[in-house]
């Protein structure tokens, strides 16, 4: 890496950490000036002055509380503590929506090159394909389930779903990117449609894939959480949000922490997928800006 | 019109018609075009905007059929040609696909034509010596400046050793230097490989200096309205550009790009007559 590379990373982590810092700063700034009293071995050591609805222990807990809450057991009586409960829940969660993410990417390129290559298949198909996006989620999900049967595959099905779509949509422009002439150029060779598509349309679609592949990374973790409730599956982050949520009013810092793992997982594969694109694009000489 | 004598034609087009159908009518882009290219010539095309010079070169490409009559290359259909592998094209852009090196993208026809590994090695590097760009085989197009990308543009189009080389504006892009730069580079290429090369350009200049033969074309329908042969010498240099000939043919073309005969003004022609009558009175020949 450039000199000027690694200041830039540094930077970017620097700029990260910063805004982390404000925004801990932040939380708890509002609790200062109109939260719930603060305590400290039961005595009150501050009683804010102001009275903020959303400031509440109950509603916003205290950071050091979600802290503590992570290392406390996740249940009365067991060993395990909170936060390595949630990593396996969120490693569990992760893998399934990367199996779907797979199969969305698969799937969302496959009809991205029908539809470029048949002009009726993208008229009679394609409004589906959108449609297919608006029936909300937790519609579909049991409908699944009860099709697929109450198991991880059903939870992949799910993930699947909300993966294909972004990939199909760019892919369609993707393929379609290449200068005219340089599919001229191909005709003049007289080069066959495998040949124009894996030697020109896929390379010149690679940077719009990417883009697709980022926002289905996120995407197939929403899916593989909200999947998971229908689906009855016990051991990942979407039954954990489930019973944190009826546990809230006893202990809000658990379901923050849940909250929190889900973002984890998901910054963490979109940073996976961003690594790739880095690598994939700078490997063939092609420029790769940020997100 | 014929070839150079006693040389083989390698292109024969005759009696061509080239109609674009566009909204209720169609436009006649080309019509009654005759015209013979023997072997080993260089020939341009020079006219004004829309006088079908581009489409001509497409419809000898076989990258567009022609409305009427017939392109025939080597003896074959252009069409036949096209599926032979007999064409090499350089676009005004260079058209390099950019997640491949220099050298692979010469590679990119000696692939689709199914050529091995080390042959594949071999004639790209040849290539890449003869446009002078064998140290940058392994560089990234972007990496090159715009001549340089164009001289990639021609090893690629080289490359399969085609029977004819179509040019369609390939230095349009570049500045005056670098221009006269390639020109004799082309010039170079063409003495060293007898290729075949039909020229598209708007420069009258450039049309001298490098061709066998000058065709020049009007609009409205386009047409050919005067063939101009060029005796120039060769090898031609800078001192070319001063001999008194080159400027007689030089004024010659221009001339005839003035005349057109036919419209009003062969360079514009807004008040020509209508397309219909032109294609009925055809082109010259």
């Amino acid at each position: 890496m450039p000199p000027s590379a690694e200041r830039s990373a540094l930077g970017r982590i620097g700029i990260f950490l910063a805004f982390l810092a404000l925004l801990l700063i932040a939380w708890e700034g509002v609790k200062l000036l109109g939260g719930d009293p603060w305590r400290s071995d039961g005595k009150v050591v501050w009683d804010p002055p102001l009275n903020i609805w959303f400031a509440s222990n109950l509603m916003l807990p205290h950071v050091w509380d979600i802290w503590r809450a992570l290392a406390d057991p996740v249940q009365r009586g067991t060993e395990q503590s909170l936060a390595a409960f949630l990593m396996g829940a969120a490693f569990y969660t992760w893998r399934e929506a990367a199996i779907g993410f797979v199969a969305g990417a698969v799937i969302g390129i496959a009809l991205a090159a029908l539809f470029v290559h048949s002009r009726l298949a993208e008229r009679a198909f394609v409004p589906y394909v959108i449609a297919s996006q608006t029936i909300p989620i937790v519609a579909l999900a049991p409908m699944i389930v009860f099709a697929f049967g109450p198991n991880v595959t059903s939870v992949v099905i799910i993930a699947t779903y909300l993966t294909f779509f972004p990939v199909t949509i760019a892919m369609i422009r993707g393929l379609r990117s290449p200068d005219p002439r340089a599919l001229e150029l191909m005709r003049s060779y007289a080069a066959g449609r495998w040949s124009v598509f894996w030697k020109l349309r896929m390379p010149a679609s690679l940077p719009y894939l990417f883009t697709a592949l980022k926002i289905a990374a996120t995407a197939s973790v929403v899916g593989a959480i909200v999947g998971e409730g229908p689906g009855g599956i016990p051991d990942g982050l979407g039954r954990a949000i489930v019973n944190f949520n009826t546990q809230y009013i006893t202990g809000p810092e658990k379901l923050w922490a849940a909250i929190l793992a889900s973002a984890v997982i998901g910054i963490a594969f979109f940073g996976i997928v961003r690594v790739a694109e880095v690598v994939t694009l700078r490997s063939r000489g092609l420029r790769t800006e940020a997100a | 019109m014929t070839g150079e004598a006693g040389a083989p034609a390698v292109v024969r087009i005759a009696s061509v018609e080239k109609r674009f159908e566009a909204g209720g009518g169609g436009t006649v882009a080309l019509a009654g075009i005759d015209l013979d290219i023997g072997r080993g010539e260089f020939v341009s095309l020079i006219g004004p905007s829309g006088c079908g010079k581009s489409t001509l070169l497409r419809l000898i490409g076989d990258l567009i059929a022609p409305s009427a009559g017939t392109v025939e290359v080597n003896g074959k259909a252009a069409h036949a040609a096209r599926l032979g592998r007999e064409y090499g094209i350089v676009f005004q852009a260079p058209v390099l696909f950019e997640w491949r090196t220099v050298e692979d993208n010469v590679k990119l026809p000696l692939e689709l034509m199914g050529m091995g590994r080390p042959d594949r090695e071999r004639r790209a590097r040849a290539m890449l010596e003869l446009v002078e760009l064998g140290e940058f085989a392994r560089h990234h197009p972007y990496q090159l400046s715009g001549g340089m990308q164009q001289r990639v543009a021609i090893a690629r189009a080289l490359a399969l050793e085609p029977a004819i080389l179509l040019m369609d504006e390939p230095f349009g892009a570049l500045d005056e230097m670098t221009r006269e730069r390639m020109n004799s580079e082309v010039l170079r290429i063409w003495r060293q490989t007898g290729t075949t090369i039909v020229f598209v350009t708007h420069s009258i200049p450039e049309a001298v200096f490098l061709s066998t033969r000058v065709v020049v074309m009007s609009a409205r329908p386009g047409r050919i309205t005067r063939l101009v042969e060029v005796p120039l010498a060769h090898p031609r240099n800078d001192e070319t550009r001063e001999d008194p000939t080159y400027f007689r043919l030089v004024t010659e073309v221009r001339e005839a790009l003035r005349g057109g005969g036919g419209g009003s003004d062969a360079t514009d022609g807004v008040d020509g007559p209508s397309p219909e009558r032109l294609a009925a009175e055809g082109g010259i020949g």
